[in-house]
């Protein structure tokens, strides 16, 4: 392999500042939503007394998976030493930072206390998966920062294979606390189940390696660096595998729902009866995220065009967030069985059913997490060298064949 | 003796009198007889509910939670706080109806304990379970817990709170047994009410203490637990549902 040598980007283009521009807007509008769930409190939101978690936490757990899964590219290069992926570990790590504090600060300023937040990492319940996942979110941001300094300092790279090894642990754990946050939750039919841990690292996976290509694909557009075909054409195969593998886990996990009869009811809501739910299952995540992406990924018609591998990029986020969507919020939407056996004639002070439908306000706080992760990452690149000058394939493998 | 002295004397004399007198008020706070009792891991307060005795259309321990606790603002029933609630159930092979109240089943091993990050959902030695609103941090994943919905997050600032029962808007809150009343030897709002409109639907009691009715209640007659198979061992039994 040739010696790789990293930029700072210019930061000269319409691009970069139309980005910028772009990202302290959203970022803005998340701010007034905040400002206006803080000061006239949830009720300005769509949430309520049993769906206790909105598009927010769709965002900021859509966010923090695509973190723990963009790592993925600098794990493949320094703990399976493919060097085909060398060049592109700082990106990866970068984003992993970037990533992780637009999810972190969605779910933060969601919190009906955000003020608290130092009671937050402070006061430890440790029987908490949550509390448990503030450590493994605050040390997965060091990790991924020391290891970029391992990574981009000469003097240090020796610890680097070490470096990655511990990040690569660290966001499997990472990932696998975010899933338990659903997994044990044994009040709800949709959750309390072991299979949410590898179901959301398989998840992790295709959205952080989803992302990666979008943000490659854009900088090479945006900069001109010539960006080869072979370096494409791996982590393009990778996510078909990835994509195929979340819907293993999702396949796996309707299954086991469907054969446990007590819990035909939440299956037929998700998968039939469920209205926007149901919809969002087959049509945003089986069809948009996942069917169609395979195809645009292994269709021979298909499979040689950089177009079809950004939309398949594209699709696969619609699907995980679609994913997300009916996992979180169509998991509350159905009713808790507190009677089993036993049908509900009447009931004073409380609702018959519930309903969630997102307020703007929820919306421009969800969107400013990616505003947040795309500013950072842009000043980021602007000011340390992240990025590879050439991604020609005969420059990263010198024995590249086509 | 000149002004100056004099004003350095009656300076000292009011210096004097502001520093100690806290103190001295302090101490016979401290010293003051207590009515509170003490909390013992020995007890566990319960509640038996006869569904039997308890009306259809009577919603007396409703009312008197609300007005006990001030949970009096108006908002969408979906976001209204509902520390107690009633039901009427139907017997899907039977068709037997019953009514009952449900509120916070204070759980042996409560699921919102389990969950909370910052310990802020607690539960008391004598098996009370509540909520620190100092620590709450509103993050809601206790309502996610709850197996029987019995927690409410205030979506709204409040006004015209009651000092002996703490809320706060972005905090989570549920039944809390009416432990300042429990503390002082009387028993929760709800029971009282139940029994001053005549049905004596709701007892409270100390289950573990062998002298009280609670116990030789449920010693006496088959009582279940909503949601067993979960098996939290919810402090609230009922009887005939």
């Amino acid at each position: 392999m040739k010696n790789v040598t990293f930029y700072i980007i210019e930061g000269k283009s319409f691009a970069f500042y139309g980005g910028i521009i772009v990202s302290v807007f959203f970022i803005l509008l998340g701010l007034l939503a905040s400002y206006n769930m803080e000061h006239h409190g949830h009720i300005i939101t769509g949430m309520n007394n049993q769906i206790v978690w909105g598009i927010p936490h769709v965002f900021a757990i859509f966010l923090i998976l695509a973190a723990s899964g963009v790592l993925n590219v600098a794990s493949i290069s320094s703990v399976f030493r493919k060097i085909f992926y060398n060049p592109l570990a700082r990106l990866s790590a970068l984003l992993a930072i970037t990533l992780l504090l637009g999810g972190l600060s969605v779910l933060v300023l969601d919190l009906g206390r955000p003020d608290r937040i130092i009671v937050a990492m402070t006061s430890y319940n440790f029987k908490s998966i949550f509390a448990w996942n503030i450590i493994l979110y605050n040390g997965f941001l060091i990790i991924c920062a020391i290891y970029l300094w391992f990574m981009m300092q000469r003097s240090m790279q020796r610890y680097y294979p070490t470096a990655g090894l511990i990040a690569f642990t660290w966001r499997l754990i990472l990932t696998t606390g975010t899933g338990s946050i659903f997994g044990f939750i044994v009040a709800k039919e949709a959750y309390q189940t072991a299979i949410m841990a590898p179901l959301f690292i398989a998840l992790s996976l295709s959205l952080g390696l989803a992302i990666f290509l979008i943000v490659l694909l854009i900088d090479c557009w945006e900069t001109h660096c010539s960006l080869g075909d072979g370096i494409l054409r791996r982590p393009k195969k990778l996510l078909g595998i990835l994509i195929a593998g979340v819907f293993y886990f999702v396949l796996v996990y309707h299954l086991t729902h469907l054969y446990f009869t007590g819990r035909h009811g939440v299956e037929y809501f998700i998968l039939a009866g469920g209205g926007i739910y149901t919809v969002l299952f087959w049509g945003g995540y089986m069809f948009l995220g996942t069917i169609l992406p395979l195809a645009l990924l292994y269709h021979e018609r298909f499979t040689h065009s950089r177009i079809s591998i950004a939309a398949a990029s594209l699709l696969t986020l619609v699907g995980g967030m679609s994913l997300l969507y009916v996992i979180i919020i169509g998991g509350q939407v159905y009713p808790l069985e507190i009677f089993p056996g036993k049908e509900i004639v009447s009931s004073v002070f409380v609702a018959d059913t519930y309903s969630y439908t997102p307020s703007i306000w929820e919306i421009m706080l969800g969107l400013s997490g990616i505003a947040i992760a795309s500013l950072l990452t842009v000043t980021a690149v602007r000011i340390l060298p992240f990025m590879p000058r050439s991604l020609a394939d005969t420059d990263i493998d010198e024995t590249f064949k086509g | 003796m000149n002004v100056s002295n004099q004003n350095r004397r009656d300076f000292l004399k009011k210096s004097a009198a502001i520093t100690i007198a806290p103190g001295v008020l302090l101490y016979s706070i401290s010293q003051a007889h207590h009515t509170e009792r003490p909390v013992k891991s020995t007890t566990r307060w319960g509640m038996l509910i006869d569904t039997n005795k308890c009306i259809n259309d009577c919603t007396a321990c409703l009312d008197a939670c609300t007005e006990e606790h001030g949970l009096t603002e108006e908002v969408p029933i979906e976001i209204k706080p509902v520390w107690i609630r009633k039901v009427t159930l139907r017997d899907k092979q039977t068709g037997k109806e019953s009514s009952l109240p449900i509120m916070c089943q204070h759980c042996e091993k409560p699921p919102c304990v389990d969950v909370c990050p910052t310990g802020a959902s607690f539960k008391r030695d004598d098996g009370i379970v509540l909520v620190d609103r100092h620590i709450c941090i509103g993050c809601r994943y206790c309502m996610m817990a709850c197996p029987y919905k019995a927690r409410s997050f205030v979506h709204e600032a409040l006004e015209n709170q009651k000092p002996h029962s703490p809320r706060g808007k972005g905090t989570v809150e549920a039944c809390n047994f009416c432990v300042y009343r429990i503390d002082t030897g009387v028993g929760p709002a709800c029971i009282e009410a139940c029994e001053t409109a005549g049905h004596q639907a709701m007892i409270y009691g100390d289950i573990n203490n062998p002298d009280s009715e609670i116990h030789k209640k449920l010693k006496e007659m088959s009582s279940s637990v909503l949601r067993p198979d979960l098996k939290l061992n919810p402090g609230v039994r009922y009887q005939g549902l």
